[in-house]
């Protein structure tokens, strides 16, 4: 019963030193990342920052130029049945064919998928209140993006995957797909894997982050470890200084005179020891939201 | 139950729920032996990961908030139980070194402070009392 047990139970997905370079640009850049089962990984990145490239990796959309790509330890470019067939994928552009009708839509879905769950299926219509008869051209975007998740939903698959799933949704819709998330791994042993600039979602549902820049990982940690290891401090000193004093861990420092205020990475009670080895007071300390996190990270 | 979850100021996400939960039992609007919420129901309500929520529940049990029954499901302990008290005078030992510090560096005085605690609990008291009217 290994998903009884989810860290020691085998990763989902496994990227070792992938590289990838479209023309002159290196889309990705050394990335290694491990994707445990069970739970939420988000992936976060500015635009461009390499996120969908990695996502289009794992499912197998694009070959590996060098590194290799292991999900449920397969190959998935080699073994797209044995991949795709326990993903569920939502991409961001949701492209859906067009001409078909929502009826269409499910049947054809659900032909290629061996474990498609019509009452599920059913039951997501209902909920997504999506008209049976209603062209896919036809639909707003909040339906459209209600009906790409149900096609990744209704087979009930291992992994999720989801690329910008709220990019331009109302809240409504938003709520609809961060529910879905959150539903997903209350079935044991599910994953998910979304991706997002929307940093409020991330830190809600998240368990797991990994922050992407420029094609490589600045961070991948759980956000539990993400949120302990970052603080902001501000340090008050005797004398008015005209520059900001050295401080360990510091990623950003902002101030003037007697108080500076420091970003940085360290836990609380090892920057308060660092603090008073400088003769300085912390008059605040604080955790950062994940916006915080990451717009330092990516900044600095 | 009700419970305020933001991501805009930093604070983790559990803390947030178990503070609020540890306020609620204190302000007596959760009573001991009131149930709370399952953990995929309150994730699903409040849209945060599930695990956050079994964290959030986990620290209030030590904390001797609540505690789990045989028959599954979370309750808030009896408050005479003595985790419960250890736990009441560690929240306000806490908040009262923070509120001194506050004070310190806004240089008032402690008797200032004991002035403004008693306005306070006198104000708190009767919106108390307004809102068991109103009940």
């Amino acid at each position: 019963m290994p998903e009884r047990f989810s860290s020691v139970a085998p990763p989902i997905v496994v990227i070792d030193r992938l590289s990838r370079q479209f023309g002159q640009k290196l889309a990705l850049n050394n990335v290694s990342l491990t994707i445990p089962r069970g739970g939420v990984f988000g992936l976060i990145g500015g635009n461009g920052a390499g996120k969908t490239t990695l996502l289009r990796h794992i499912l197998g959309m694009l070959k590996a130029q060098s590194g290799s790509v292991k999900v449920f330890g397969l190959d998935p470019v080699a073994n797209p049945v044995g991949v795709l067939g326990k993903t569920g994928f939502m991409s961001e552009d949701r492209n859906l064919p067009n001409w078909m009708r929502v009826r269409e839509l499910i049947r054809y879905s659900a032909a290629f998928y061996p474990a498609w769950d019509d009452r599920y299926a059913a039951e997501l219509q209902d909920a997504f209140d999506l008209d049976p008869k209603a062209k896919v051209s036809s639909l707003s975007r909040g339906q459209r993006a209600r009906a790409g998740l149900l096609v990744a939903l209704a087979h009930r698959p291992e992994l999720l995957v989801l690329d910008e799933p709220s990019s331009g949704l109302d809240p409504v819709v938003r709520r609809d797909i961060l529910g879905a998330i959150i539903r997903t791994i209350g079935e044991e042993g599910r994953t998910v894997l979304f991706s997002s600039h929307l940093l409020d979602e991330v830190e809600r549902v998240a368990d797991r982050v990994a922050i992407i820049h420029q094609g490589q990982i600045l961070l991948a940690e759980t956000m539990d470890e993400i949120k302990d290891s970052h603080r902001r401090m501000t340090l008050r000193f005797e004398n008015a200084l005209a520059q900001a004093p050295k401080f360990v861990g510091a990623l950003t420092c902002d101030g003037a005179g007697f108080e500076w205020t420091y970003v940085c990475s360290g836990e609380s009670e090892q920057l308060r020891q660092a603090a008073l080895a400088m003769g300085a007071t912390v008059v605040s300390d604080a955790t950062l939201s994940l916006d915080e996190i990451f717009v330092t990270r990516v900044s600095s | 139950m009700q419970i305020h979850i933001t991501t805009s100021d930093g604070v983790p996400i559990y803390l947030q729920v178990v503070n609020q939960v540890k306020y609620l039992v204190a302000a007596g609007r959760l009573k001991p032996g009131e149930e709370l919420p399952p953990i995929r129901t309150l994730a699903e309500k409040l849209v945060v990961n599930p695990n956050t929520i079994a964290r959030a529940y986990r620290e209030l049990e030590i904390a001797g908030i609540v505690e789990k029954r045989r028959t599954a499901g979370t309750y808030v302990s009896d408050s005479g139980s003595p985790l419960a008290r250890r736990e009441r005078t560690k929240i306000l030992s806490d908040r009262i070194d923070q509120l001194l510090a506050e004070a310190g560096h806004m240089g008032v005085t402690l008797d200032d402070l004991t002035k403004l605690l008693q306005t306070r609990f006198s104000v708190l008291q009767d919106s108390r009392l307004k809102d068991a009217n109103d009940a």
